[in-house]
């Protein structure tokens, strides 16, 4: 009888060891799907010219590595304008998305005013309304503005965000009403709350929310498209796109990869170093785009 | 005491106003311009009010084949990205050790530029000077013989349009249903493994069930995000779609609005506005599925 049920979970041990070996191949195979395209522009980066284009059979390591396509992408384009260009945009969208998202969080999660209930559902019902539908009209406002080919231009539109607001205010009314009525009691006025109290103990979801709007930025393809069509304004995807139509005056790889390298390693360090971060906050509902 | 009162407005009005002048009245004039006929963007006039725009738009070739391009695009891609990501959530779920690890990999394709990923993968597919391209060369292996994926076959074209999207849109879907497998209590699995519940049958009996909200989230964000496929597309085959016959409904609006053949707002907006009709019609049938299905 014991030795009996000693041989079943033996064999049940067994069908363990067998899942387990196919969960873990599955998921390592998936994780090399994944990887392989970063892979092969890390590699193809550093290929020359001539190399790459000799291949009869494509390599998989570069045999005699090269820097000189990140020579290229610095010298032959402006690939340096580009991504200064797309620091300033990301960084100036992100600061003032935060200048107008946390008085209106702070305003939905601690204020009482007349209506509130009725403006916060209006608020939520915008985060249906597709980007793709008031894109039109604002892209007329810009041009009649005279500001394409401008970062007002590019900045003003992009600042709005509904979704941060909502995140945030989540997370201030998260915070215990104890502590804004002993401020109230101090008689620390509620702008000085909002900055010195319930944005550092909200820090979380503010460095959340900062991340995925630098991220939204830094990807940020249509409207930059539609309101730039000056080098001098392009960001870092127009960039790319530029540099594959016409890039290096003949049709470089090599060094379209090692461009595409340089754009992809500063989202990929900040993913890196945030990664709990980021992950938290896109499984709360941020979408791409 | 009365300033008080106006208060929170205050602190409303900066976003109030950005979301009036960005959001709400776009909206309204997104409509007032899809009846609009004959704008002329340069003047400002047009002839009269009334469907023209919808009726050229929905006669336009290019427009039709967008459609057609879209529908296809959703409907392969939205059921495989859902049915692989909940393969590799259960997978990721059934382990601990390299959990972590496995779920940064996966997530990264979400933080890369889709533009310049895409590059990437349009060269893996392309033929080079001397060779065949990389992909092809991996079939190669198999005895297939060389596809011409980026200028060839339309069925070429879209499979490879369909395996990007795919491979862009699965870092969200593994993220939120991990997360969502994660948070199923520990109690109902071992009730079932006590009872030697075959593991298929735990899936189909206990997660799914307990995850089916989640699942039909990501099946209706899945959609919607689907229907606006745009960058994908133009990352693959370049800014002008309707050479390579491969252009999207998105697409389509975009090339109404500007560029070669652009200047059109007044067609750019009726097609916006059935674009925004499609999705509406869709997520609409899917919540009523949901409703049935879902089981709490």
């Amino acid at each position: 009888m014991i030795s009996n049920t000693s041989s079943v979970r033996e064999s049940l041990k067994r069908r363990d060891i067998i899942f387990n070996i196919f969960v873990y191949t599955l998921l390592v195979i998936f994780a090399l799907i994944v990887i392989f395209p970063f892979w092969w522009m890390i590699i193809t980066s550093f290929k020359s010219y001539g190399d790459y284009n000799a291949e009869v059979v494509p390599t998989l390591i570069a045999v005699s590595p090269t820097v000189e396509n990140f020579i290229k992408v610095f010298t032959d384009v402006p690939l340096a304008r580009y991504i200064l260009n797309t620091v300033i945009y990301s960084v100036s969208t992100t600061a003032l998305m935060l200048v107008i998202s946390i008085p209106a969080a702070f305003a939905f999660a601690r204020l009482d005013f007349r209506g509130k209930d009725i403006l916060f559902t209006l608020f939520l019902a915008l985060m249906m309304i597709p980007s793709e539908l008031v894109i039109i009209t604002n892209f007329v406002t810009v041009t009649e503005l005279n500001l394409r080919n401008t970062f007002t231009g590019l900045i003003l539109p992009s600042a709005s965000s509904v979704f941060y607001v909502y995140l945030l205010k989540e997370s201030f009314s998260a915070v215990p009403n104890e502590l804004y009525l002993a401020a109230k009691v101090d008689g620390t006025s509620d702008l000085k709350f909002m900055l010195k109290v319930m944005t550092p103990v909200c820090k979380p979801t503010v460095i959340t929310v900062t991340l995925l709007k630098l991220i939204e930025c830094w990807n940020a393809y249509v409207w930059p498209r539609l309101i730039t069509d000056e080098e001098t304004h392009f960001l870092v995807s127009n960039g790319i796109q530029q540099l594959r139509e016409s890039g290096f005056g003949r049709e470089n790889v090599p060094a379209m990869m090692a461009a595409v390298v340089v754009i992809s390693v500063p989202l990929i360090l900040l993913f890196l170093i945030f990664r709990g971060r980021i992950m938290e906050g896109v499984a709360r509902g941020g979408s791409k785009g | 005491m009365k300033f008080n009162k106006y208060k929170a407005w205050l602190y409303l009005a900066p976003a109030l106003v950005f979301l009036l002048a960005f959001m709400v009245y776009p909206l309204i004039d997104v409509l007032v311009y899809s009846f609009e006929e004959g704008f002329n963007s340069a003047s400002q006039t047009y002839f009269g009010v009334g469907f023209y725009n919808y009726s050229y738009v929905l006669s336009d070739p290019y427009f039709l084949s967008a459609v057609g391009n879209t529908f296809i695009l959703v409907f392969i891609t939205v059921p495989l990205s859902t049915f692989l990501s909940l393969v590799i959530s259960l997978a990721l779920a059934s382990i601990k050790k390299l959990r972590e690890l496995f779920q940064t990999v996966y997530f990264l394709p979400y933080v890369t530029n889709t533009l310049a990923v895409g590059l990437v993968f349009m060269i893996l597919f392309r033929p080079t000077p001397h060779s065949d391209g990389l992909v092809n060369a991996f079939l190669g292996l198999f005895g297939i013989s060389p596809i011409d994926f980026i200028d060839g076959p339309y069925a070429m074209k879209m499979l490879v349009l369909c395996l990007y999207t795919v491979w862009t849109v699965m870092p969200f879907k593994i993220l939120v249903l991990t997360s969502a497998l994660l948070s199923v209590k520990e109690e109902y699995y071992n009730a079932a493994r006590i009872d030697g519940t075959p593991r298929l049958r735990i899936i189909t009996k206990i997660t799914l069930p307990m995850i089916s909200p989640t699942l039909f989230y990501l099946i209706i964000t899945g959609f919607i995000g689907a229907f606006k496929a745009y960058s994908d597309a133009v990352a693959l085959f370049g800014v002008n779609l309707n050479v390579a016959g491969m252009n999207t409904i998105v697409g389509y609006i975009y090339d109404m609005l500007y560029g070669e053949g652009g200047g059109y707002p007044s067609y750019a907006s009726a097609a916006a506005i059935i674009l925004f009709l499609i999705i509406l019609t869709v997520t609409a049938i899917n919540l009523t599925v949901s409703r049935r299905r879902t089981f709490y």
